[in-house]
Order: structure tokens, then C-alpha cells, then sequence
């Protein structure tokens, strides 16, 4: 099998070609780094590539499979990952100017998992600044595009992971979710993203957004992709106080059992007319191909999902106001030069943050700010139990609810810039998942029937129950056949 | 509801955000309509309901002993410091 032939094949196909020696992980890696070279001129779904870093691993894993000691099925696979995972070694910004050349002394305990499983990082992805954004135009480096159509956003805040792995510049990356930022860039791009259950990855080494949503997860190009990378990184981490001690399961096992049998919730509230009529359509022939496939489609009620943006936009930002406190110009990233202590900060603060922190920063601290912590935050606080009440009563007669995405395919750039509760109200369907703390995933359901942009179908599962997701995702994928590769990017 | 400039202005001082004029005005009308838009969770009956202030069920995060392990030498902590002096972050004056 060739090396450049190669690049439009499964992660799961190269992880057995590089088991069979068909390919080596080092042709691979630099026909990775030859794609990168070639598409990201126009794409720049990368912050920073690591040319030398990337081959050195891939030769170290060749080595190791010479000696038959490959660490796992990942070994030398190029992969990479969202700018918010601290790599040792390598700058890490989160998309942000005030951490510009903030070289982590430490690793994120998901990329120590994957070095450990063998995987080549390829380098950092572009995405909206500390993760706060549906577009990736919030990033501070400038936007990633999308590599259906380059006017178009990819989705964010995980645009660049989304982009890279539907672009074929690598096999699979991480990202994180706090409100859909895994599954709306998946969808807008066409690829497979999976924010797994809270608690499910560790977030030790993961710059903090919102510390009560934020989860790791997998964007690949087919399920099983996505099985293999969560896979890697699931499980308890004593580092990490949110990590669940609950065992792992392997999540590739039952991945071919089909949707025989499953009991698909569809919520009434997401079927509104929230949605534009191309996505509605796909998103009912996805839900019709389950029927076929033997599933059994239940109608049931998410009275407090169309709350879900309200609580979320005060919840998130509540967090965000606390946890980016730390960016003062004391111990690491911009310092602006000041006389004072507190001219210090608040220029550095000034300089260093974009629009769109500064605005969640301002409006978390006031909901937190004396006198409204009761009307905001806890109130938000109490609006998450109802959210996640809503769920567990439709999971009493259905094993998981699906659902679309994003109301919309891939927007224009530049479309919902000017309105802030414009870009918000792109995650309108994403949201609630984070918000009762429940896994979600969204599975490419084909392409608009005008625009031909892809469409993706979300499923939201039981706690800890990825299995069902990944399986019930997986009939789809068969059903739909292989997902046909974007060609804006050539 | 409109925030004003100045309600604005204190909520800068709080976040120890320095903010242009410009940036006061924009973001006072920003943050209003979000607060009206957030403000549709005033129509739901809360009262009795607990808040949800942890995401996991109790006991899947149990606690750990209380070990000293490695961590970060003086040199690596320091590593990333915009000034130092010595094993110290520097910083301005704080009192004059």
C-alpha cells in the first residue's frame, strides 16, 4: 500500500497495514506532514506543526515494531490535537495571545496516554481562544476553514481538529466539549466526534474553560476510529478529581451488532422547526434507516432542553470567569509592562484577551458578583438538574435519543460574528448534553440536499454508556456507506 | 434590562479587565441582551429543586491518601516566568 494512497484510509486500515509492515510509520508520517505542507495554506487547521518531533516519533515506532514491541494498535499513527492539551515541550496557546511562547513544563495526561499507546502527535490544532467559540473564527492566530467549502466556518471551538482529520492531514485528533465544541465542528465538517460522559477522560493537563462541562474527546473519520482513540485515553486518572474510577469497557467489542433491537428516543422539542429543512430531512432519513435496521423509534419529552442555552451561557461563563483568573502575567504567558501590580494585570488582561473571553469573563463575573449569584448561577445550577431529570425519564423508555447536531449546515464566515446570542444559539441541540453531564456523538447522516455540505446526526446516551452510542452510530455508518471525502481542499 | 457604562465599568474592576470606552460601550449592550435572554429561566419554578453541583454520582470520584509525589523543580515552574529573580517570581512594586 502506498504512503499517499494511504491518507484517504481509515485510521483502523492503517493501524493494520503498520501491524502487517505494509507501510511504515515514518512513510506515513511525512506523507501526513507533504498533505499539511500542501493544504494548510489555505486550510490553517494547524497552529504549529512538529516536523522533527513527529518523525523522530514515528522512527522510534518503526524501531519498536521491528522488534515486535508495538505499544498498542495505535502505534505510529499520526494523529494531533487541539491547542488546549499541554504538550512538554511544545507551545500550547489554547488560541489565545496571552499564552503566546508558553512552553508546558508538563504533559496532558491524555497525551501521556497517547505516547504511551504509541501514537505520532503531528502538533496543535487551531480553535476558538480557551475554547469559546462555534466557529473557530475566535481564534487569535487567525480562522481555520472548512474543507467542504473555504468561505464556510468548520465549526468550533475544535475547528481545527475537525478540519484536519476530514482534510486527510492526519488520522485522528482530540478535542474537548464543553458545550458541542467535539460534535458541531464533527457535523459541519463530516466527520466522527465523540464527547464521551463527564468524568469519562482526564482533564489533568487540559486548560480549564468550564470546569463542571469541559470533556476530552475523539474526532475521527469512521466509529471505529473514534472507539480505538477513546479507547487510548479513557479512564480513572488519581490527577484529575472529576475522573471516574468506573472500569473501562473495550469499546470496539459489540461495535458491529447493528441497531437491531435499540430503542431510539426522538425528542419532540428538537423537531420544532429549530432546524433548516435540509438538516430536518437528514436527519429523519437517519432516524427512518434505524426503523429499517430493526431499531425502534419512541417518541419522548425534553421540556427544559429549549433552556438549556440560558443556563449554559451563565453556568460557563460563571466558570470561565474563575478559572482564567490565572492569566495575570505573574507565572507564565503576556506580561504588559506596568509600574503597578494592578496596572499590571489589568493590562495584561487587557492585551492578552480576545472579544469574546473578555465578554464571558464580564458576564460570569457579574453573575457571580454579589447580590445575583442566586438569580444566575444557582439558578442555572437548578435549571442543569431539571436538564438532566428530562433525560433520565426518557431513558426509562428508550436506550438513546437522537437528534440533529446543528440546526445548520457550515455558516459563512464572517455570519454570525456581529451577534454574540447568534453564534451561542449554534449549539442549541449540543448544549444539553453537557449540561446533564450525559455522552453524546455526532455520526456523519450525508450531505444537504442543495448545498452539499455535510450533515451530522447526534445520539446522547446513559451515563457512561458510550458503548450503545458508538454501536448505534456505527450501524449508521455502514448503512450510509464510506463518507465521501471533501474536495474544496483538493 | 440595560447594564450601564459604569455598572459595566465595576464589573471590569472586579475581573481586573482594563477596558477602552469603546469596549464599555459595546459591551454594555452585549451583556444586556444576554441578560434578557438568560433571563427566560425567571419563568421556571425552581424552588425545591437542588442544584446540580457536582456532575458525577458519589463514590465514582473517591478520594485519595494524601502522598507527597514528584512535582515541578524550581527551574521548570519558573520556566515560563515573564521576569524572575532567583527561585522568585518577580512582579512590580506592590507597595510604594
Amino acid at each position: 500500500m502506498s504512503a499517499p494512497g494511504i491518507l484517504d484510509r481509515s485510521l483502523t486500515d492503517l493501524a493494520q497495514a503498520l501491524s502487517r509492515r505494509e507501510v511504515s510509520s515514518e512513510e506515513i508520517t511525512a506523507a501526513c506532514l507533504a498533505r499539511i505542507e500542501a493544504t494548510d495554506g489555505r486550510l490553517h487547521a494547524f497552529l504549529r506543526v512538529a516536523p522533527e518531533r513527529s518523525i523522530g516519533e514515528a522512527r522510534a515506532s518503526d524501531a519498536r515494531r521491528a522488534r515486535g514491541e508495538a505499544r498498542s494498535r495505535l502505534d505510529g499513527v499520526p494523529i494531533a490535537l487541539k491547542d488546549i492539551f499541554l504538550t512538554r515541550g511544545l507551545e500550547t496557546t489554547c488560541g489565545s495571545r496571552i499564552l503566546e511562547g508558553f512552553v508546558p513544563p508538563f504533559d496532558a495526561t491524555v497525551v501521556e496516554r497517547l505516547e504511551a499507546a504509541g501514537a505520532v502527535v503531528m502538533g496543535k490544532l487551531n480553535m476558538d481562544e480557551f475554547a469559546m467559540g462555534s466557529s473557530n473564527e475566535n481564534s487569535a492566530y487567525g480562522p481555520c476553514r472548512n474543507p467542504w467549502d473555504l468561505e464556510r466556518t468548520p465549526g468550533g471551538s475544535s475547528g481545527g481538529s475537525a478540519a484536519a482529520v476530514a482534510s486527510r492531514q492526519v488520522f485522528g485528533a482530540f478535542g474537548t466539549d464543553t458545550g458541542g465544541s467535539i460534535r458541531q465542528p464533527a457535523s459541519l465538517c463530516g466527520v466522527v466526534g465523540v464527547k464521551p460522559t463527564y468524568g469519562r477522560v482526564s482533564r489533568y493537563g487540559v486548560i480549564a474553560f468550564a470546569s463542571s462541562l469541559d470533556q476530552v474527546g475523539p474526532i475521527a473519520r469512521t466509529v471505529p476510529d473514534a472507539a480505538a482513540l477513546l479507547g487510548a485515553v479513557a479512564g480513572h486518572d488519581p490527577r484529575d478529581q472529576t475522573s471516574s474510577t468506573l472500569p473501562v469497557p473495550d469499546y470496539l467489542a459489540g461495535l458491529e451488532e447493528g441497531a437491531r433491537g435499540l430503542r431510539i428516543g426522538v425528542p419532540r422539542e428538537w423537531f420544532q422547526g429549530g432546524s433548516e429543512a435540509g438538516v430536518e430531512r437528514r436527519v429523519r432519513e437517519a432516524l427512518s434507516a434505524y426503523e429499517a435496521m430493526g431499531a425502534t423509534l419512541v417518541e419522548v419529552d425534553l421540556p427544559h432542553s429549549k433552556y438549556g442555552v440560558a443556563a449554559y451561557y451563565l453556568v460557563a461563563p460563571a466558570e470561565a470567569s474563575s478559572n482564567l483568573a490565572r492569566y495575570d502575567g505573574v507565572r507564565f504567558g503576556l506580561r504588559a509592562p506596568a509600574r503597578a501590580l494592578g496596572d499590571m494585570y489589568g493590562e495584561t488582561r487587557d492585551r492578552g484577551f480576545g472579544a469574546e473571553p473578555k465578554r464571558r469573563i464580564m458576564l460570569g463575573t457579574y453573575a457571580l458578583s454579589a447580590g445575583y449569584y442566586d438569580a444566575y448561577y444557582l439558578r442555572a445550577q437548578k435549571v442543569r438538574t431539571l436538564v438532566r431529570r428530562d433525560f433520565d425519564r426518557a431513558f426509562e423508555r428508550c436506550d438513546l435519543v437522537a437528534g440533529p447536531v446543528s440546526p445548520t449546515v457550515a455558516f459563512r464566515l464572517g455570519e454570525k460574528l456581529a451577534d454574540p446570542l447568534q453564534m451561542y444559539l449554534a449549539d442549541v441541540y449540543t448544549i444539553s448534553a453537557n449540561l446533564a453531564a450525559l455522552p453524546g456523538l455526532s455520526v456523519p447522516a450525508g450531505l444537504h440536499p442543495e448545498s452539499k455540505l455535510p450533515i451530522g446526526l447526534q445520539l446522547v446516551g446513559r451515563p457512561f454508556d458510550e458503548p450503545t452510542l458508538l454501536r448505534a452510530a456505527r450501524a449508521l455508518e455502514r448503512e450510509m456507506g464510506p463518507s465521501p471525502a471533501p474536495e474544496a481542499i483538493g | 434590562m440595560a447594564l450601564s457604562t459604569e455598572e459595566v465599568r465595576r464589573i471590569a474592576a472586579l475581573a481586573r479587565l482594563r477596558l477602552s470606552p469603546e469596549e464599555e460601550t459595546r459591551l454594555a449592550g452585549e451583556l444586556s441582551a444576554i441578560l434578557d435572554y438568560v433571563r427566560q429561566l425567571e419563568e421556571l419554578d425552581v424552588s425545591g429543586v437542588e442544584p446540580m453541583t457536582h456532575a458525577l454520582a458519589a463514590g465514582e470520584t473517591p478520594f485519595r491518601e494524601d502522598v507527597v509525589l514528584p512535582g515541578l523543580s524550581p527551574d521548570e515552574a519558573l520556566a515560563n516566568a515573564p521576569a524572575r529573580s532567583g527561585t522568585c517570581f518577580q512582579v512590580p512594586r506592590i507597595i510604594e
